[in-house]
């Protein structure tokens, strides 16, 4: 029984740590190192200025069809700085969805693809692939829009925030073996400055990754924080539990 | 159930509750059904951790159908407006987060409960006569869970809802002869669409419901029959005090195990909160990132994956290479793989029951057996190039996936412990350990 048990854990654990070893693939197939943001869903500075970033720069070719403009007073916002800064749309309603204006159609011709909903793309894709996509695009004259992508290679989205951030270029750096085979080892180097610089541009998308993060899932922080009183609650249980089984259970011999 | 007419009991409780209760008993079993299952129910009083997951698979049971019901009130069968119903519940209906996550974690901890319920009957030999139809109907309460998880997950409308339901629903049509036209049949269409979702819907939140209760209500209706096997393998019911007319190592189930179980009820609402408020994806396990993108017949993803709880299945199905031009030999042996259970209770040759006293043989098979289904689970996960490939030079397989080898060779693993029992069991039968007359508690 011992050694089953032993066995049987080391399986569990052999198969528990390949799967946390599990890397983000790029489209390419090779992985790809990707930048933590270090997001906190409580500085509702931050959430406030990656929502002005957001319906600015992504909101109309992008939509986010599942939130409700009315739900940004999470963040700290009233009704009439939502309505006066980020309602672009006279017609738009408070509790309207936050959708956008281009037609699927126009955006399959000039795009080559309908840009996706972008309401849950945090918990599809994770805050880091967010954060280090949006800082991996790099100049590429044979990709349609002039632009490539480190991270998701060949993607039909353009540079939206170049003039922010600038145009980086890819050049080789070296080489290097590996499985016998050798590989170009590759760079991004900024060959021509934004209006940011670099510690600039970095906070500047960490703000949007940080609304996105809250816009795909507006609870979270609520239920983080709920699930800190259930769990004392549950201490308490189990030890209000246990005294009771102990006391019945004392005349079980 | 004689043709006498029934005697009042007195009353259990003083005032006016307990003359509620003499009322309804003259018109209702209320006090026998009581007795019969809980205050007279005769357990064996040497329960150990493996004893908690048939109390632990109830209360799942009752907070699904609970937190279903809910959902049901938001939620809409609908291909067009099913995904955005789900994101309504996440923002807009009250608590509907939370409901959702409890129904969503509640669907893998189902199985994780099941699993470890399933492996207490295979340690302690609780299959065994004369507990054969108890364990019957545990298998088809396996079964009909798989089929609920699965018509379920089709519900949120997302992208592996979607592609896994093409998936699963493809294997019907590797089907010789009917293969095709039966996979149109489930569908209701020849692509996975509105008619397949209202009809999945139907089946998750009523059909299969009402056959799992059923089943449920027969195997504690069984078990409460046969009485509970416990970790000694031995039979209470054989040394009974002539005094008490009871069995001298058992014990009312109520009040012990009610308050025993409560305990082990608070340490799983404490695991299960924990994944609730803290990890409701659980990594990408429980809730696939993939599934939060809408349902695209257009686009498949890069990689399909089910559910945790069905890969160790999903890994052999891959394994099978085809044969004779056909498909269906993976669909046999996964078939196979769960109906293969339901023999256990002819296969097992031993003397005893219990691991406790089995001889050696018995006990490698059974590890084997655990670790070839964690393994296959794993690599269910993961694509079949994870560890690599074969070495070219070698003959026949050289140059093949190896983890799809490792899967092949782990499925006959899994087969093993089932086909190899009768001759392993009746082997090890020399060098079993004596049982003991009473419990060791």
């Amino acid at each position: 029984m011992r050694t089953m048990i032993r066995s049987i854990l080391v399986a569990t654990g052999v198969c528990l740590g390949a799967l946390a070893s599990g890397g983000t693939l790029a489209a390419g197939g090779t992985k790809v190192h990707l930048d933590n943001p270090h997001i906190n869903l409580k500085d509702e500075a931050s959430l406030q200025r990656g929502a002005r970033t957001f319906v600015t720069n992504c909101l109309n070719c992008h939509q986010a069809q599942f939130m409700r403009w009315g739900h940004l007073t999470q963040i700290g916002l009233t009704e009439d700085q939502i309505k006066a800064n980020l309602m672009f749309n006279p017609d738009a309603k408070f509790s309207d969805y936050m959708t956008g204006s281009l037609d699927a159609k126009d955006a399959k011709a000039w795009l080559g693809n309908v840009p996706p909903d972008l309401t849950l793309v945090a918990r599809v894709r994770g805050s880091d692939w967010l954060y280090t996509f949006l800082r991996s695009y790099y100049v590429d004259p044979l990709a349609p829009s002039g632009w490539n992508n480190a991270v998701f290679l060949n993607t039909a989205m353009p540079h939206v925030l170049h003039d922010l951030q600038g145009a980086m270029a890819k050049v080789v750096v070296g080489e290097k073996e590996s499985h016998g085979k050798k590989e170009v080892v590759t760079k991004l180097v900024m060959e021509r400055t934004g209006t940011m610089n670099p510690q600039q541009y970095d906070l500047y998308v960490r703000d949007l990754v940080n609304y996105l993060t809250f816009m795909a899932e507006p609870v979270r922080v609520k239920r983080t924080q709920m699930g800190v009183v259930v769990l004392l609650f549950l201490v308490v249980a189990f030890f209000a539990a246990l005294i009771v089984k102990r006391e019945y259970w004392k005349d079980v011999k | 159930m004689s043709n006498a007419i029934k005697e009042p009991i007195a009353p259990p409780i003083p005032g006016p509750a307990g003359k509620l209760i003499v009322w309804v008993d003259a018109r209702f079993p209320l006090m026998s059904l009581w007795k019969d299952h809980l205050s007279e129910y005769y357990a064996p009083k040497n329960f150990n951790f493996w004893y908690y997951f048939g109390a632990l698979s109830m209360l799942v049971l009752v907070m699904q159908i609970v937190t279903g019901i809910f959902l049901t009130m938001n939620y809409k069968p609908d291909a067009k407006t099913a995904f955005a119903s789900v994101e309504y519940i996440m923002r807009d209906v009250q608590w509907g987060w939370l409901i959702r996550y409890m129904h969503s974690t509640g669907a893998s901890l189902f199985f994780l409960v099941v699993y470890l319920h399933m492996m207490r009957g295979l340690l302690y030999g609780s299959y065994r006569k004369p507990r054969e139809l108890l364990w019957i109907f545990g298998c088809m309460i396996y079964l009909a869970l798989m089929a609920e998880a699965f018509f379920g997950y089709l519900l949120p409308w997302g992208q592996m809802s979607y592609w896994g339901a093409q998936v699963i629903i493809n294997l019907f049509a590797a089907v010789p002869i009917i293969g095709p036209d039966l996979a149109i049949w489930i569908r209701g269409d020849f692509n996975v669409g509105d008619a397949t979702l209202n009809r999945f819907f139907a089946f998750h939140v009523i059909a299969i419901p009402l056959v799992l209760l059923g089943l449920v209500a027969a195997h504690i209706m069984a078990l409460h029959e046969v009485g509970s096997n416990n970790p000694d393998g031995i039979e209470i019911k054989k040394n009974i005090d002539p005094t008490t007319g009871t069995p001298r190592d058992g014990i009312p189930f109520h009040p012990y195990y009610t308050v025993k179980d409560i305990v082990g009820v608070v340490v799983f609402l404490a695991l299960f909160s924990a994944i609730v408020f803290f990890a409701p994806e659980m990594g990408g396990y429980f809730l696939e990132a993939q599934n939060f993108v809408q349902a695209d017949p257009l686009q498949t993803p890069a990689h399909i994956a089910p559910v945790w709880y069905f890969t160790p299945f999903y890994a052999m199905l891959r394994a099978v290479p085809s044969f004779l031009g056909s498909q269906f030999w993976g669909v046999a042996v996964m078939g196979a793989a769960t109906l293969i259970l339901f023999a256990l209770p002819w296969l097992d040759r031993g003397n005893v029951r219990s691991i406790r006293y089995r001889g050696p043989l018995h006990k490698r098979f059974l590890a084997a057996f655990v670790i070839s289904f964690l393994v296959l689970g794993y690599l269910g996960v993961v694509p079949t190039t994870v560890w690599g490939q074969l070495p070219k030079a070698l003959p026949l397989i050289g140059g093949d996936d190896l983890a799809t080898w490792v899967a092949r060779v782990l499925t006959i693993v899994y087969f093993s412990f089932f086909v190899l029992m009768p001759w392993y069991t009746k082997k090890d039968i020399p060098n079993e350990k004596p049982e003991p007359t009473r419990v060791t508690y």
